[in-house]
């Protein structure tokens, strides 16, 4: 008995350490890679040879680089300010008063959150040559309203749905109006959630690619994802791998450190939306 | 009486202020969501070039399908509904949902069991997993693009040193294995995020009836099927259906990893191929609009079928 209980302790831990393995070693590959190079980019080495700068310095001292990142810092930023401002108000609505048709109206926002992106792709487009704003950064802000607005609106609301009833009652007795409930009484309670929400939303507007593939048109305007999925070389065979690898370090660290911050509040931000970030 | 007519204004008051809560939130999905997708599915009626998007005349179904029947009595089929390209996309997302949805459930599954056991580390794996979630996904694509390079990637390598193969194969270039190297990235990307979505469930499953069931001496692998397994089925119901949607729609891993291979592109790939990139826009609209129609079916009928309730509603 004591026999098969240890092996099982034993599988157990090596199945644990399989799943840790599997998860984090291409993210440490990438590290390893991108402290590599010249020859030894082409031999296959499991441990870090040298501590080698050149591939980061050589990134980030090409301009176009540093200049994505500003542009993915400030494309994020501005989508998830104006996406939590009008998901706070719009999750009151859906949360705490009762109308007509407020079930279809969470449905259909769930509908556009789940929207495959290139069904509007030909409309946005129009869209954004129609407003003057191809190829500028308020193209990408605006495209993603869609998948940022609906994500924010559906996590708030659950968020607001779960605070009690009794505090919104003794504000309502007090005489205070919808705003003022919301501003001076919930707004205060949300705050993890609007840091949860916000965070998730940041990620996504992060990562997107299709618009930001679409809507730009020069490498200044780019966005980080856009920068290293074209990242290339003189020729078709010189993928420049190192330089690649240290773009990746550079724009997933703060993304990780980020993660593992906020893990729990994430974690329940992704379980009560359901929404990929 | 006072109160009642009290208790009503007050409650129209609430609402008065909840419409216009929700206007400026409707007004910007209406704007950005609804009002592009009604004009791509006007484009995909039309015969609108990228470069002059006004100049587009109507032409009924014809990027859909054609007929024309020709003097000699020839029957000519146009129209992406007769297009090979087309439905070998149709084909590869299929494929690559259904695949990559059942082995993120199952792993995720098998993760979230792990995750749900108490035992010491257990903090330190749930943050190693999530990892390859906040890992941008174009990002993932480069990194294991150069883990599965041909020549100096490391999968080759290991797989050598291991006498799995016996000869470095190309597994992005190559049409065999492309759409292999395609799932097994979603797979390391996404399994955490499925993971997590059913450990959520998980958790809210009682750990007294575990206990009930051990005192009963009754075998853990009986004890799943039987009671865990119908207890977490609407949490996992509702992770499929999001997993699945997000692959039948999926664009960015495909593009980076195996640009232009005809084995692993899919419908949003072709679609913005012919939009933006051969000047066929409003064919490529065409195939989006039958997209999101063949998405908008899916959803019905799994909802239909399937009784989940998505919108946390029926819980209250």
């Amino acid at each position: 008995m004591t026999a098969q209980k240890l092996l099982t302790t034993i599988a157990f831990y090596a199945l644990v350490v399989v799943i840790v393995l599997f998860s984090v070693f291409p993210f440490y590959y990438a590290i390893v890679t991108s402290f590599a190079t010249g020859t030894e980019l082409f031999k296959v080495n499991y441990w870090p040879r040298s501590l080698d700068w050149s591939n980061y310095t050589s990134v980030l001292g090409g301009r176009n680089f540093v200049r994505s990142i500003w542009n993915s810092v400030f494309i994020a930023t501005t989508t998830v300010a104006f996406a939590l401002f009008l998901a706070v108000t719009a999750s009151y609505a859906l949360a705490r008063v009762r109308f007509r048709g407020r079930g279809l109206l969470l449905m259909m926002i769930l509908a556009v959150s789940m929207f495959p992106q290139i069904a509007v792709l030909a409309g946005l487009f129009e869209l954004v040559r129609f407003l003057g704003i191809f190829n500028t950064p308020w193209a990408m802000i605006m495209s993603y309203v869609i998948f940022t607005l609906p994500f924010t609106v559906w996590v708030l609301t659950t968020f607001m749905r779960d605070l009690p009833v009794e505090i919104e009652e003794a504000a309502i007795v007090d005489g205070a109006t919808p705003w003022i409930i919301i501003t001076k009484v919930f707004l205060p309670l949300l705050w993890p959630a609007l840091v949860t929400t916000g965070l998730l939303a940041f990620i996504g507007a992060w990562n997107e690619f299709l618009f930001a593939l679409t809507f730009t048109s020069s490498e200044t305007t780019r966005t980080v994802p856009v920068a290293i999925g074209l990242l290339s070389g003189a020729s078709q065979q010189e993928i420049p791998w190192g330089p690649i690898m240290a773009a990746s370090v550079i724009v997933t660290v703060p993304l990780i450190i980020l993660v593992l911050i906020f893990q729990r509040k994430i974690v329940a931000g992704l379980t009560a939306g359901g929404v990929k970030g | 009486m006072a109160t009642k007519d009290g208790g009503i204004s007050l409650s129209r008051q609430r609402q008065r202020a909840a419409f216009w809560f929700l206007a400026p939130m409707l007004a910007a999905l209406f704007l950005v969501a609804a009002w592009p997708l009604l004009r791509t599915i006007w484009f995909s009626l039309t015969d609108t070039l990228l470069s002059d998007l006004y100049g587009g005349e109507w032409i009924g179904f014809n990027n859909y399908l054609s007929i024309r029947t020709l003097e000699s009595g020839r029957v000519i089929y146009r129209g992406t509904l007769v297009d090979p390209a087309w439905w070998n996309a149709v084909w590869n997302t299929v494929r690559f949902a259904f695949v990559s949805v059942l082995f993120e459930t199952l792993l995720g599954l098998i993760v979230a069991l792990v995750l749900n056991a108490e035992f010491k580390g257990r903090g330190l794996v749930r943050a190693a997993i999530l990892i390859p979630w906040a890992i941008p996904t174009i990002v993932s694509a480069k990194m294991w693009a150069w883990m599965l390079n041909d020549q100096f990637g490391i999968i080759n390598d290991m797989m050598l040193n291991l006498g799995l193969i016996d000869q470095k194969i190309a597994w992005t270039a190559s049409v065999d294995t492309a759409m292999y190297a395609v799932l097994m990235v979603d797979i390391w990307k996404t399994t955490p995020f499925m993971a997590l979505l059913i450990l959520a469930g998980l958790q809210m499953v009682p750990r007294d009836i575990y206990e009930a069931a051990r005192l009963d001496g009754i075998n853990p692998v009986r004890v799943f099927f039987k009671i865990t397994l119908p207890l977490i089925r609407p949490a996992l119901a509702v992770a499929i259906i999001f997993r699945m949607l997000d692959a039948l729609r999926i664009f960015d891993l495909v593009y980076v990893l195996t640009p232009n291979s005809a084995a692993t592109k899919t419908m949003s790939v072709i679609s913005r191929e012919n939009m933006i990139d051969f000047d066929k826009f409003a064919y490529g609209a065409a195939q989006s609009t039958l997209l999101f129609a063949i998405i908008a079916i899916f959803v019905s009928l799994y909802i239909w079928l399937g009784k989940v309730d998505l919108s946390g509603e029926g819980q209250r």
